[in-house]
């Protein structure tokens, strides 16, 4: 019998703490991640996070593929605000290519980015509710992140992975359904916020789970490249809105919310806070978009022909449109060769797009700088010290997201 | 007075003279070289001098040029000055035999999984890494993906030989 034992690690007998698997099908992990923790008792003396349980060569598959074909793939960095990754891949072809968009354009992408931004703060928020044992919040606002996915598929047609817009603008103007499921959440959204937040922001028990739970100081945030509403809530009012505007935003009027403690509290009032700026931009957006007359106001894509897709039914009856459609979607054009850096605030952070091309159809090098890939290193000198129950919270308070970590 | 690109490019002269090199603005962000022994002393002192205050490291990658003999590869930093908000681009290359660059974790602290991402994907050692394995591919790989030489697509396949559209 004595050659059958189980083998144990060395000095796993010895040893005075306990190793603990978190992940990476943990419920609580929300996404394909591990974080190998060696605790104390409850305590964590140490955090050892594993990624790339998802990797899917994303930027390698880019180096082969046209610049339409990239889109799909961004959709599924950050799958809870897909929208925000698509236009800030087209924007970036845009900058590539020289594309000047019209207003109109501009402001309906702003409408799109700010639903998507709710959508992916709405989820985030309610399941750091959800992680402290407060499940109300988040079926609560469920019906409302359908509305957004409804409001997107009325533009697109399709709900989670997007592929919405086009290179110069969108694929088809808005219909009036989709306008008025918008005025539809303007006007009964914020009610649900307010109820939202009176279910957690005084929230005793949320309030001693949260407080002091994960801080980080504005120095080691920003050393660590943290960016979006995790450095918003250390007290840095870096948004890539207000700081390299793109869309027009620089138009608008919003305010950056800050905290100072940078701990999940603070994070999650930033992210409640965003969201109130979120529907000021969109009822702006609205006003302006009604502000628009006769022809102005059917603009929904710049004048590309070389990139912008040809109408459907002309595809279907003439000769050029089809050809142009051909060259379009096998990338039969060459791009012209440059580098660009375009970057986009994400829901959760700065979305980068770092894009090489040398002349010809498909990226010779694109980047993604995927920020919750940069501040999920940090997992471990925010739970240092903490209780195991605390660094479940950390890691839903952080918004990390499995597929965009992964790339 | 806002930081010009014109102001930055001097400083560096000014302090590095032509081993920081050619200088470009493509859409407007400045971009330039510098050789790889002195990748540290220009981050360091793009970080330390107020006037510049480049304390943001946005991102790091790297590319592969197999046809740039002795400089195959290229480290990319990615630097951004949050008080005047400007960004730069600051390159490094290297040979692929010998694709050791400094590591900038003392510096950043968020370099720290960047450069395992690229060293993982192009295999750059960066020498004076606290913890330099791979992080998104499998621990047994033995090659580094990303490298040009790695084509996509199996080269076995026969069914995709298409000499139209060029796959």
């Amino acid at each position: 019998m004595s050659d059958h034992h189980i083998k144990l690690p060395e000095g796993s007998i010895e040893k005075q703490t306990t190793t603990l698997n978190l992940g990476p099908t943990h419920p609580a992990t929300h996404g394909v991640f591990q974080n190998i923790l060696e605790l104390d008792g409850e305590r964590i003396i140490s955090a050892e996070q594993t990624v790339g349980y998802i990797h899917r060569a994303f930027e390698k598959i880019a180096e082969r593929r046209p610049l339409y074909q990239i889109t799909p793939l961004t959709d599924r960095l950050n799958y809870c605000s897909a929208p925000i990754n698509n236009m800030g891949w087209h924007i970036t072809c845009e900058k590539l290519l020289g594309v000047k968009t019209p207003k109109r354009v501009d402001y309906l992408r702003i409408i799109i980015m700010e639903l998507a931004r709710i959508a992916d703060h709405l989820i985030c928020n309610s399941i750091v509710g959800v992680d402290t044992g407060a499940y109300t919040g988040f079926l609560y606002v469920m019906q409302y992140r359908e509305l957004i996915y409804e409001i997107y598929e009325e533009i697109c047609g399709s709900r989670l992975t997007t592929n919405i817009g086009r290179i110069g603008g969108f694929e088809r103007n808005f219909n009036n359904t989709a306008f008025e499921k918008i005025e539809k959440f303007l006007k009964e959204y914020p009610k649900v916020l307010q109820e939202f937040e009176n279910l957690f922001t005084r929230n005793r028990i949320f309030m001693e789970r949260t407080i002091g739970c994960g801080p980080i100081s504005a120095e080691r945030a920003l050393n660590y490249g943290f960016t979006g509403p995790n450095l918003r809530a250390a007290g840095v009012d870096y948004d890539v809105r207000v700081h390299t505007p793109y869309s027009s935003y620089e138009e608008f009027d919003f305010e950056i919310p800050v905290g100072s403690t940078g701990d999940c509290y603070d994070r999650y009032l930033v992210r409640n806070q965003e969201m109130w700026q979120s529907l000021r931009i969109i009822e702006q957006a609205m006003r302006k978009l009604g502000e628009f007359k006769g022809k102005d106001a059917e603009v929904f894509h710049a004048d590309i022909p070389e990139y912008y897709l040809p109408e459907k039914k002309d595809v279907y009856t003439k000769m050029e449109a089809l050809i142009w459609h051909f060259k379009i979607i096998m990338g039969e054009i060459d791009m012209p060769a440059g580098e660009v850096y375009q970057s986009v605030e994400g829901a959760n952070g700065e979305l980068g797009y770092y894009l090489i091309t040398d002349g010809g159809r498909t990226p010779y090098r694109l980047h993604f700088r995927r920020p919750c890939f940069i501040y999920y290193q940090a997992y471990e000198e925010l739970t240092k010290g903490s209780m195991l129950s605390d660094a479940i919270i950390v890691m839903s308070s952080l918004n990390l997201i499995a597929g965009e970590m992964d790339a | 007075m806002a930081l010009t690109n014109e102001y930055i490019k001097q400083r560096l002269t000014e302090k590095f003279g032509d081993q920081v090199q050619n200088f470009q603005e493509p859409y407007g962000m400045l971009t330039f070289e510098a050789p790889k022994e002195l990748n540290l002393k220009v981050l360091q002192y793009l970080f330390d001098e107020d006037a510049l205050a480049f304390r943001f490291m946005t991102d790091l990658q790297a590319v592969h040029y197999p046809d740039n003999k002795g400089r195959e590869l290229a480290v990319v930093y990615h630097l951004h000055s949050l008080t005047e908000n400007v960004r730069i681009r600051f390159k490094v290359f290297t040979d692929i035999q010998t694709p050791d660059v400094f590591s900038a974790t003392a510096l950043f602290s968020g370099a720290n999984w960047m450069e395992r991402e690229t060293y993982d994907f192009y295999g750059v050692n960066f020498v004076g890494h606290p913890n330099l394995k791979r992080i998104l591919n499998v621990d047994e790989m033995d090659y580094f993906p990303m490298r040009k030489e790695f084509p996509l697509e199996e080269q076995t396949r026969v069914d995709k030989d298409d000499d139209m559209f060029g796959r």
